[in-house]
C-alpha cells in the first residue's frame, strides 16, 4: 500500500480517535478547513465538531486548554500551525506542561501531544520556516519527536498518545508529500534513534527533514567509494546516546546535520556528547552542517543556500579525511567522482 | 446575617488563615521558609467565603498566593507548612514550595506562579468535563493583574464560545504587585471586561465573608444550571507587602492603615457576630486558641519533617516506565 507522510499522520489521528473516545484534536482550522497541511481532511465528518475542535487564533490559550484537558482525563492532540507560532504557547508548554509533574512531586502528569509543522524549503520566509524544536529538546519533562519516515509519522504519533507525559512532535513541512510502500502502519518506539543506512567510513547524524538529504549525500559518497552510517535521531529528547556512540566507535568520523542554526543547536549538543563519551574513537574533528546564521530568506536561491543540502554534507564528510586518507577510504572499483 | 454554626465556621477559617500566614512571615524571618512568600492577610474573606461553595468533585486552580485556598480545600496545615519548609512530607514533596502547593486527591491544581497561566488550565479541565459528560465546575483564582495578560482574554473567549463550566474568580486587590489598578488597566471595570466576551459576571465585596459566600453561591448555581462560564470579581485588599521582598514604595501607609482599621474582614465579621448574638467573646477566644494550636502543630510537624535524599534529585520529571497515568 502506497501512502504519504501526510496520510500517515491523518491515519494515526483517526485510528487513535476510533480506538479511544478520550482523543480529541484541537487547533486552528483542523475542522472545516481540513488542516493547514491537510492532515485532518475529512475528520470533521467522521468525528464531529466536539472532537475535531476548530480554535480561535489563540495559541497560548488552546495549547493551555489542551494541557488542562489532559489533566482532566482527555488525550488531546493539539495542532500548532508551525513551530514559529508555537512560541506564543511556549509558556504553557515549558512552565506548565513540562514542570507540573515535578512541581507537584509526581501527583499530576500531562498526557498531551502537541504537533507542529517545522522547517524551511517552501519559500515561506522567516516567520514560517524556522526549526526551533531544539528549544523544546532543552526542557526536562517533555519528549520531543521528529519523525522522518512515513512509518514513523504514523507509528510515533500512535505511541506518543500512550505516553503519560507531554510529547512534542515536529513534522517537517518538506516531508508531508513523502510516500512509501508499506504493508501496514503500526506503532513505533519513541525512545531510540534508527540506523537508516549502514556504512563503515563515517557517520552522518540527522533528523527530520535532513534525513532524506543525509541519505542522498550518503548515496553520492557511496558512488565515490565511501560508505556512511546514516543515523536518524527520531527522538530529540531524550537523545539516544548509545546508538550514536556505537556508530562512532565503528566509523571514527562524524558529521552532524541540523536544520537549526549552528549556535546553540542540537548538533552542538550531540557533538559535545560525542566528545564526552567517545573522544578517543575520533579520527577527525566532528563536523557540523547547519543552517546559515540568518532568518530564513524568501528568495528560493537564498533559502536553498541557507539550508543544509546534500552537497554540503558530502563536502563535510570529505573534509573529515585528509587528501591521502580520502584516497585510501575510497574503495577501488567503485567508481568515484 | 447567618446562623451561629456557619458564623463560627467562617470566623474560624478566616482566623486559621490569618494566623497561618502570620506564622509564615515569622518563619520566613527565622530563615525556615525561603524563596518568594506571598501572604493573604486582608483577603481572607474571599477564599473563606468562596471555596466551601464548591463540591469535592470540582477542581480548583490557584495562584502563587494560594496558602489559604490550599487550606480551605482541605490540605492539612501541617502539609502546607512542611512544603514551605522544603520537607518531603510537604504537599508537593518539597519540590514546589510556597508558590506550588498541590493535592491531586482534593483536585487542587496548584500553586501556579505564571500570572494568568492557570486560566487555560482551568478551562481545559472544564473542557474535559464537558467532553466526558461530567457535571463539575473548575474554579480558577487569579488577581486583577492577570486580566492584562493575553491568556485571560484568550481563555474568556474560548470559555464562552465553547460554553465551558469554568468559574473565573478574580481577586481584585487593587495592585498588580506594586502597580495600582488605575496605572495598569485602561478598563478598571472588570465585570465589563468579562461582559465584553459575553461571559456572565458579577462583583462582590471581598472584604465581607458573607457577601463573598453569597456571590459564589450564585455563581456556582449559575454554572450548574446554565453550563457555561461565569466571572466573579471579589473586591479586596492586601494588608501586607506583595512578598517578603517588597518595601511598599508604591502605596501610602495611610491607605494601608485605613483598610486595616476600617475593613479588616475578621474584625468586621467578629463584631457583627457579637452584635447579632451569634458568638461571644469566649467563643472567639476559643477559636483563637484552637487556631494557635493548629499553627503550632503545623510548625512542629514541618520542623520534624525530613529532607529528601539528593540521590532522588531527578525523580518526578517523567513518569517512570510501567507506571499508569
Amino acid at each position: 500500500m502506497t501512502t504519504t507522510y501526510r496520510n500517515a499522520v491523518h491515519d494515526a489521528i483517526a485510528d487513535a480517535m476510533r480506538a479511544d473516545d478520550r482523543v480529541v484534536l484541537l487547533g486552528e482550522d483542523v475542522g472545516r478547513y481540513g488542516g493547514t497541511y491537510a492532515v485532518s481532511k475529512g475528520m470533521l465528518a467522521e468525528f464531529g465538531a466536539d472532537r475535531i475542535r476548530d480554535t480561535p487564533i489563540s495559541e497560548l490559550g488552546f495549547v493551555g486548554i489542551g494541557i488542562g484537558a489532559a489533566l482532566g482525563g482527555l488525550r488531546p492532540i493539539v495542532e500548532v500551525m508551525t513551530v514559529n507560532f508555537s512560541l506564543l504557547a511556549l509558556d504553557q508548554i515549558v512552565n506548565t506542561a513540562a514542570a507540573l509533574r515535578h512541581m507537584s512531586s509526581g501527583q499530576f502528569s500531562v498526557p498531551v501531544v502537541v504537533r507542529m509543522a517545522t522547517g524551511a524549503g517552501r519559500q515561506l520566509a522567516a516567520q514560517h520556516s524556522h526549526s526551533l524544536e531544539n528549544w523544546y529538546a532543552h526542557i526536562p519533562g517533555i519528549t520531543v519527536l521528529a519523525p522522518s519516515t512515513v512509518a514513523d509519522a504514523y507509528g510515533m504519533l500512535r505511541t506518543a498518545l500512550s505516553s503519560p507525559d507531554p510529547v512534542i512532535i515536529a513534522e517537517h513541512v518538506g516531508l508531508y508529500n513523502l510516500s512509501a510502500d508499506l504493508e501496514e502502519l503500526q506503532p513505533t518506539d519513541i525512545s531510540r534513534a534508527a540506523l537508516r543506512r549502514n556504512g563503515t567510513d563515517a557517520t552522518i547524524i540527522a533528523y527530520g527533514g535532513c534525513v532524506p538529504k543525509a541519505l542522498d549525500a550518503a548515496e553520492q559518497l557511496a558512488q565515490a567509494g565511501v560508505d556512511c552510517d546514516v543515523i536518524d535521531l527520531r527522538v530529540l529528547r531524550p537523545l539516544d546516546d548509545a546508538t550514536i556512540m556505537e556508530s562512532v566507535a565503528r566509523t571514527h568520523r562524524v558529521v552532524v546535520v541540523d536544520e537549526a542554526w549552528h549556535t546553540g543547536s542540537l548538533a552542538g549538543e550531540i557533538s559535545a556528547r560525542i566528545v564526552e563519551q567517545a573522544f578517543y574513537e575520533l579520527d577527525a574533528p566532528i563536523a557540523r552542517v547547519c543552517t546559515a546564521e540568518v532568518p530564513i530568506p524568501y528568495a528560493k536561491h537564498l533559502e536553498e543556500a541557507a539550508l543544509p543540502q546534500p552537497d554540503k554534507i558530502v563536502a563535510a564528510v570529505r573534509g573529515l579525511f585528509g587528501q591521502d586518507r580520502w584516497a585510501g577510504a575510497q574503495r577501488p572499483g567503485t567508481g568515484g567522482r | 446575617m447567618t446562623d451561629a454554626a456557619t458564623a463560627r465556621t467562617l470566623l474560624t477559617d478566616m482566623i486559621r488563615v490569618r494566623r497561618m500566614e502570620e506564622k509564615c512571615a515569622e518563619m520566613y524571618s527565622a530563615g525556615k521558609i525561603r524563596g518568594f512568600l506571598h501572604l493573604y492577610v486582608g483577603e481572607e474573606a474571599v477564599a473563606v467565603g468562596s471555596l466551601p461553595m464548591l463540591g469535592s468533585d470540582d477542581a480548583v486552580v490557584a495562584t502563587y498566593r494560594e496558602h489559604a485556598h490550599a487550606l480551605l480545600r482541605g490540605i492539612p496545615m501541617t502539609k502546607i507548612m512542611a512544603e514551605m519548609f522544603g520537607k518531603q512530607e510537604g504537599c508537593s514533596g518539597g519540590r514546589g514550595g510556597s508558590m506550588h502547593l498541590f493535592d491531586a486527591g482534593r483536585r487542587f491544581y496548584g500553586g501556579n506562579a505564571i500570572v494568568a497561566a492557570g486560566l487555560p488550565m482551568a478551562a481545559g479541565l472544564a473542557f474535559a468535563d464537558k467532553q466526558l459528560g461530567r457535571k463539575r465546575i473548575s474554579a480558577c483564582y487569579f488577581g486583577e493583574g492577570a486580566t492584562a495578560e493575553g491568556a485571560f482574554h484568550e481563555t474568556m473567549n474560548m470559555a464562552q464560545l465553547w460554553q465551558l463550566p469554568v468559574l473565573f474568580c478574580c481577586e481584585n486587590n487593587r495592585y498588580a504587585m506594586g502597580t495600582a489598578i488605575e496605572r495598569e488597566l485602561s478598563q478598571v471595570d472588570l465585570v465589563a471586561k468579562a461582559l465584553a466576551y459575553r461571559v456572565p459576571a458579577a462583583s462582590a465585596d471581598g472584604m465581607d465573608v458573607l457577601a463573598s459566600r453569597a456571590a459564589m453561591h450564585t455563581a456556582v448555581e449559575h454554572i450548574r444550571t446554565a453550563g457555561g462560564p461565569y466571572f466573579l470579581e471579589f473586591r479586596t485588599y492586601r494588608f501586607r507587602p506583595h512578598s517578603m521582598f517588597d518595601p511598599e514604595l508604591y502605596r501610602d501607609k495611610a491607605e494601608v492603615t485605613e483598610w486595616r482599621d476600617e475593613h479588616d474582614p475578621i474584625q468586621t465579621f467578629a463584631q457583627q457576630c457579637q452584635a447579632d448574638g451569634l458568638l461571644n467573646a469566649d467563643d472567639i477566644a476559643a477559636i483563637e486558641a484552637a487556631a494557635a494550636a493548629e499553627v503550632a502543630d503545623a510548625v512542629a510537624y514541618a520542623d520534624a519533617g525530613t529532607l529528601e535524599s539528593i540521590d532522588t534529585l531527578t525523580r518526578d520529571v517523567m513518569t517512570p516506565a510501567g507506571a499508569s497515568s
